[in-house]
């Protein structure tokens, strides 16, 4: 009984590192207020990282209604976007200071 | 210009939503201007130093330090705003009747206007934050620069605006229910609050379990959109909940009536302590 519970314990603790395993990194740079590159795709139903290095001075916001994100990048530093899991589809998302360039999409297969 | 009004105006309008709905709330209690413009400038302050940090912010805990920021600032939001209702409970009826008798302010309770100056600057912060570091993303590039500021004055001038439409609407309630309709409002924006800040502790990879989406709206009403955001503040109106969400929503509103069950005074009727004579 006790084994059991160290064991459901020990998984509780590990259970958010694991999945944190299984995410593939992926980078997304920000330049002159655009996004590279502008498609993304992603494996469905999983857990995935984004590592989103913004190279501008100014900051941005990463934002997506579609992905659940709302993020703010500061100028000349970076910042880690976790979404999914993903249902297959098309997720756009923008750079809410400059919504008319900073514009992207990520796909979900 | 357009295009910089439309940004702030859409962050402030969140904020201002709030604000309307506490300064109703707080019908007829003294001293509630001076609370709430506390809370506003605390707000105010509170988010510029944010925005100063917002790269120390992010970079701690591993990255996640922004969303467990945002999450813990809606929970403390969500206390705040059950500890008012359950307040409001007890000595609702009580304000109401004095309000009725004397036609003017009472003195009672300073205790949840603390409570909801604290909920006001936590919502100043979180939304002025945004606002903040855009405009000194204006400030930064320089060049042309003027015309994108006023735009974003003018933002902040008509999200002024906004609030004081959700307020003196709410005003135009009865005084016999406009306790009873706010109690409720500040219910749902609680629940909604916890659903976001469940998210957000998901963004982080902290709650990462019941991450399903249970369903889609967007085709409907886009949370992108000024009405679904104001739906999206208002009452916690999600496009793609997941189920950890949802249930994070039941159980907040279910919580908050439980608790203000429970702070009702027993047998108001009988019971109803001295104001009422």
């Amino acid at each position: 009984m006790r084994k059991a519970l160290f064991g459901l314990l020990a998984l509780l603790v590990l259970a958010p590192a694991l999945a944190r395993a299984d995410d593939a990194p992926m980078t997304l740079t920000i330049r002159d207020h655009a996004f590279n590159p502008t498609e993304i795709k992603v494996k469905a139903n999983t857990r995935v990282q984004l590592m989103v290095i913004n190279e501008d001075a100014t900051p941005e916001e990463f934002d997506s209604s579609s992905l659940k994100v709302e993020k703010v990048i500061a100028g000349k530093s970076k910042g880690i976007v976790r979404i999914g899991p993903l249902k297959p589809g098309r997720y756009p998302f923008i750079g809410e200071y400059h919504e008319s360039t900073a514009k992207g999409v990520v796909i979900a297969e | 210009m357009l295009g910089a009004l439309i940004i702030v105006f859409r962050e402030v309008i969140e904020a201002g939503l709030i604000v309307g709905i506490v300064m109703a709330a707080t019908r007829g209690v003294l001293g509630r201007g001076r609370w709430v413009s506390i809370g506003v400038a605390s707000g105010v302050a509170g988010a510029a130093i944010v925005a100063l940090f917002a790269g120390a912010i992010s970079q701690a805990f591993e990255g996640a330090g922004q969303e467990l920021f945002n999450a813990a600032v809606l929970s403390i939001a969500v206390v705040m705003l059950m500890w008012h209702n359950a307040w409001m409970a007890r000595h609702g009826r009580e304000i109401a009747a004095e309000m009725k008798q004397v036609g003017t302010a009472v003195s009672e309770g300073a205790r949840p206007l603390t409570a909801l100056a604290i909920v006001v600057g936590l919502a100043v912060l979180r939304e002025g934050s945004e606002v903040v570091l855009f405009l000194y993303g204006i400030f930064a590039s320089g060049t042309s620069g003027d015309a994108l500021l006023v735009g974003g004055l003018l933002g902040v001038a008509a999200g002024a605006a906004f609030t004081a439409l959700t307020y003196f609407g709410l005003l135009a309630i009865p005084t016999r229910y406009i306790f009873s309709v706010t109690s409720w409002l500040i219910a749902l924006l609680a629940a909604g609050m916890a659903a976001q800040a469940v998210q957000f502790l998901n963004n982080a990879g902290w709650v990462v379990a019941l991450d399903r989406t249970v369903w889609d709206t967007s085709w409907l009403l886009s949370e992108g959109t000024i009405f679904g955001k104001l739906l999206h503040t208002l009452i916690g109106y999600t496009e793609r909940p997941t189920e950890m969400q949802l249930l994070t929503y039941i159980a907040t509103l279910f919580a908050m009536f439980l608790l203000m069950r429970i702070a009702r005074p027993a047998a108001p009727r009988r019971h109803v302590p001295a104001p009422a004579e």
